[in-house]
């Protein structure tokens, strides 16, 4: 079996997994960062979001080994020295989750798109987060968390 | 204040002018760190050393008779630790049990869970492995040998109740019908639900209205697959961590269909990511443990996206007939409906809540439902966020603003002439207590949306929705730490923010902080039975046991001052979160905090822990109006929502963000039912569309924000004026939606969902037709 090795969360995480493991298989089952979800089978539903050397990627849709050398950032690598991140403070401050399956992907996704394009219009939030279902919250405050942090206004 | 001796509590509303500290704000969740860090643990979560995994082999027809299965091969597939099927569970006889607002009967269940004569739905387990991979288990399924003997399929509920049509049940012998049929047939039962005269009324109408409806089956479409851990020990003790809505009544369905003692099982609910009914049965969970037992290791568990489509949940769908009459200034003379609705493989849709809910809106003197229970060769459907109702109410909502449009009369105005107000006697029975639904509708005609102007190729909607709510069986604990903080112990998974409101309501009740009171989740061997989320009755029924439990506490800690005075009992009065001196002995003392009495609890009598053991009673219907403005593209089909707002009755909203929530979500799901989403089967009868990609639910590009407002009409039989408020949301949108589309094109839909190709077809039709 092939070895793979990333950085995940900032500390290098190395593994033996065949060739047909997907990232999120790696994250979840090797490392046991359960915080990426799976919810779909087809590459829809974006609850497995982490970043990949700074970019929102859905991991299943990856080979571990494709991620060879990359710096992976899950959502339990977001918060640091004990803060949340905006993002995440700002989803728990304007409730942007209901059931909270969704949400760890979802606030991957929201970092990146900040990172791309700081002040999005609300088409451009929706837009950006087509990748990514939810099927709570009718995604109002979803919405309305992401417009709070790019006004500065986060949790 | 009314004594309600269902629950021992005091849980009459208590008045609007009491001045509440919590409940009403909206403070951010218990459990939200965890969910935005990635800390909850769902289904799929749960790891425990020497864990199989189980994989389940599904038929590939959509009905065929099992003549034989060989699991030899797969057995001795090194790494193969455990081989079910149908042998492994013992038959069960026909036994109707609640679950949620619907029935399940374990004669179906445990047919449900493992195919036994034959297989009734494309996706049906037919066996099961564990074995110490994914890839080992994979390679298992395909070892296990089923001889099929394939049979005609019957997909169509119309279809099935035709004389020669397909047979699922060799024995199904229509109920509710005088005489008895003789033979057996696909139509499991029939349902009605009659006030006065329908013929007369009719007779009396200036303009009747009569029109056909479909809707096709949709998923709930939660967004965690179903997963379960199952554990169970050499000796049969047995340990189930599933995502479940409810794991006492999960525990319980485990129980029958293993032969096993409820003591025996004790579950533990994971976070779970969504279930909107679908969660209130079992699929994995008998088969983990049975697989578990057999090879006395744990087994792990988790549903494809593909298999939770063609395995689990959607929810019925149907062909209605909808008769309505109403003399010319809008008064409604008459209502009649006939709604046929498909069960899946098994008895048991949501036709009778359908036929009950269906004019509920409305106070009428003659109405008449009948409603037709039919299997057919899709899985069997379980509940969705108010079963039954949004498919009848849609089409009884679109004849109403056919009406109104035929009558000259504003669509609010005729329902608000004719709307079921207190003391309103619905067509299945109840009268109604205080109820919101013309405080909605007035509301709906006064806000700025419904005199906002509108473009061409736009329209405007408006429909209403009617959903009982529900009680039952609920326990909670409450326990008062040394230090004055509280823990509560409750029996209801938290699927959209639950705890936060039972929590709120204990510190309201005890007077202290709010994130001094910490909730968890027990499992079921650690609080007594509780009937599971679902029904909107969480935050009421175990809001009311909170309530119990709490003021159980305040009681202690009065008799606990009492004895540090020396004064009676009934001489000391909680006020302000302390205990205070009262009557005669007013002022004689410094009141006494709840820490205060807590950290001397050890001295004084031992811990303060309240508790509540209830029948939950009371809970009262939500009724809501819905507002939505489409614009339809007449070059591609495509109807885009532009503006949305609801309008719905929460008795009295505890965390108005998450009433908002349920409000928003509802909304989007109907806007899903009613735009896009449908089972799409082939001739094969075989699902063609079991995933993400061509099942479409919305996703945020496809809505706008959804508007609120709350409207508070308090529930007389809880302290707080509590309604259920979770399932009312999804009712009225595919009406609002398809009136809309009726107003922007002056085209009737009468099927649903108004798809771009159905719409398209439709403007196409009309333009030859011009
Ligand atoms: S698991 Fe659904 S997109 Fe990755
Ligand atoms: S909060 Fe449940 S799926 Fe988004």
């Amino acid at each position: 079996m092939p070895t793979v090795s990333m950085t995940v969360n900032g500390r290098s995480a190395a593994g033996e997994v065949e060739g047909r493991t997907l990232l999120v298989e790696f994250l979840r089952e090797h490392l046991r960062l359960t915080g990426t979800h799976v919810g779909c089978d087809t590459s829809q539903c974006g609850a497995c979001v982490v970043h990949v050397n700074g970019k929102s990627v859905k991991s299943c849709t990856l080979l571990a080994v494709q991620a060879e050398g990359a710096e992976v950032t899950t959502i339990e690598g977001l918060a640091q020295n004990g803060e949340l991140h905006p993002m995440q403070a700002a989803f728990k401050e304007h409730h942007g989750l209901q059931c909270g399956f969704c949400t760890p992907g979802m606030v991957m996704s929201a970092v990146d798109l900040l990172n791309t394009n700081a002040h999005p219009s609300e088409t451009e939030i929706r837009d950006w987060l087509e990748g990514n279902i939810c099927r709570c919250t009718g995604y109002h405050n979803i919405v309305k968390a992401i417009q709070a942090v790019a006004q500065g206004q986060g949790g | 204040m009314a004594k309600d001796t269902d629950t021992g509590a005091d849980t009459g509303y208590m008045g609007g002018d009491k001045e509440l500290k919590w409940v009403g704000t909206r403070p951010p969740r218990p459990d939200g760190v965890d969910k935005v860090t990635g800390r909850a643990k769902f289904g799929a979560d749960f790891y425990v050393p020497g864990m199989l995994i189980g994989k389940v082999l599904r038929s590939p027809h959509p009905h065929a008779l099992i003549k034989s299965i060989d699991t030899s091969k797969a057995e001795a597939l090194t790494g193969v630790k455990a081989v079910l099927t149908r042998d492994d569970f013992g038959d069960r006889s026909s036994e109707f049990v609640p679950a949620g607002e619907m029935m399940v009967n374990y004669r179906d269940i445990v047919r449900n869970v493992m195919a036994r004569e034959k297989a009734l739905y494309e996706g049906h387990a037919v066996a099961a492995v564990a074995a110490t991979s994914n890839a080992i288990a994979k390679q298992a399924l395909k070892l296990i040998e089923v001889d099929y003997e394939p049979l005609p399929h019957v997909i169509d509920a119309v279809e099935a109740m035709k004389p020669d049509a397909p047979l699922l049940h060799e024995d199904m012998i229509t109920d509710g019908v005088e005489p008895a049929p003789t033979k057996p047939s696909n139509v499991a039962k029939r349902v009605e639900f009659t006030i006065g005269d329908v013929e007369a009324g009719f007779a009396a109408a200036d303009v009747v209205i009569e029109r056909a409806f479909d809707t096709s089956p949709v998923h709930q479409a939660y967004i965690e697959p179903h997963a379960c851990v199952a554990s169970v020990s050499e000796d049969g003790q047995a340990e189930l961590w599933t995502t479940t809505q409810g794991h006492y009544v999960a525990r319980a369905h485990c129980a029958r269909l293993l032969d096993m003692d409820i003591s025996k099982i004790r579950v533990t609910a994971s976070e779970i990511g969504g279930g909107f009914g679908g969660k209130t049965v079992v699929y994995l969970e008998p088969l983990a443990l049975g697989l578990s037992r057999k090879a006395c290791q744990p087994v792990k568990m988790v549903m494809s996206r593909d298999e939770v489509f063609r395995a689990s949940g959607p929810t019925s769908g149907a062909h209605m007939k909808i008769k309505v009459g109403a003399t010319k200034d809008g008064k409604i003379t008459a209502g009649q409906a006939e709604l046929i609705y498909q069960a899946g493989a098994f008895q048991g849709s949501p036709v009778q809540p359908g036929a009950m809910c269906a004019f509920a809106p409305y106070d009428l003197e003659n109405v008449k439902v009948v409603g037709w229970d039919v299997v057919t060769n899709r899985p069997k459907v379980a509940a969705y966020r108010a079963p039954g109702a949004p498919i009848s109410e849609y089409a009884v909502e679109c004849v109403i603003d056919e009406l109104a449009k035929r009558l000259g009369i504003d669509p609010i105005d005729l329902r608000l002439a004719n709307a079921a107000k207190e003391g309103t006697r619905a067509a299945y029975g109840p009268k109604f207590g205080p109820i919101g639904l013309v405080e909605s509708l007035e509301q709906a005609k006064a806000h700025p949306h419904y005199q906002a102007p509108l473009g061409p190729n736009q329209g405007r909607g408006v429909a209403s929705g009617f959903w009982f709510n529900i009680g039952g069986e609920t326990c909670a604990s409450l326990i008062v730490n040394e230090d004055g903080t509280a823990a509560l112990t409750l029996g209801t998974p938290d699927i959209g923010g639950s705890r936060a409101s039972l929590c709120m309501m204990a510190a309201e009740e005890l007077g202290i902080e709010y994130d001094r009171v910490r909730p968890i989740i027990a499992d079921t061997a650690s609080l007594g039975y509780t009937f599971l989320t679902g029904g909107s009755r969480a935050t009421f029924s175990s809001g009311l046991a909170v309530i119990e439990a709490a003021r159980d506490v305040v009681r202690q800690l009065c008799e606990r001052a009492a004895k540090i005075w020396e004064i009676p009992t009934d001489a000391v009065e909680w006020a302000d979160g302390t205990a205070k001196p009262a009557g005669a002995n007013a002022g004689d003392f410094e009141p006494m905090s709840l820490a205060a009495i807590a950290a001397i609890a050890g001295k004084t009598g031992g811990p303060v822990v309240g508790h509540a053991q209830i029948n939950a009673q009371g809970a009262a219907p939500s009724f809501g109006t819905h507002l939505v403005d489409v614009e339809v593209d007449r070059e591609t089909g495509r109807v885009t929502v532009l503006r949305y707002t609801v309008l719905q009755d929460a008795g009295k909203a505890i965390h108005p963000a998450y009433v908002e929530g349920q409000f928003q979500g509802g909304a989007v799901q109907g806007i899903g039912w009613a735009l896009n989403e449908e089972y799409i089967y082939g001739p094969d009868g075989k699902l063609e569309n079991a995933g993400f990609l061509d099942y479409r639910i919305p996703v945020a590009s496809d809505v706008p924000m959804i508007d609120t407002v709350i409207v508070e009409v308090p529930n007389p039989r809880h302290p707080y004026g509590v309604r259920g408020v979770g399932e009312t949301p999804i009712i009225p949108p595919m009406a609002a939606i398809a009136n809309a589309i009726e107003n922007a094109l002056g085209i009737r839909f009468t099927e649903l969902p108004m798809s771009p190709p159905r719409v398209l077809k439709a403007i196409d039709e009309m333009a030859a037709a011009e």
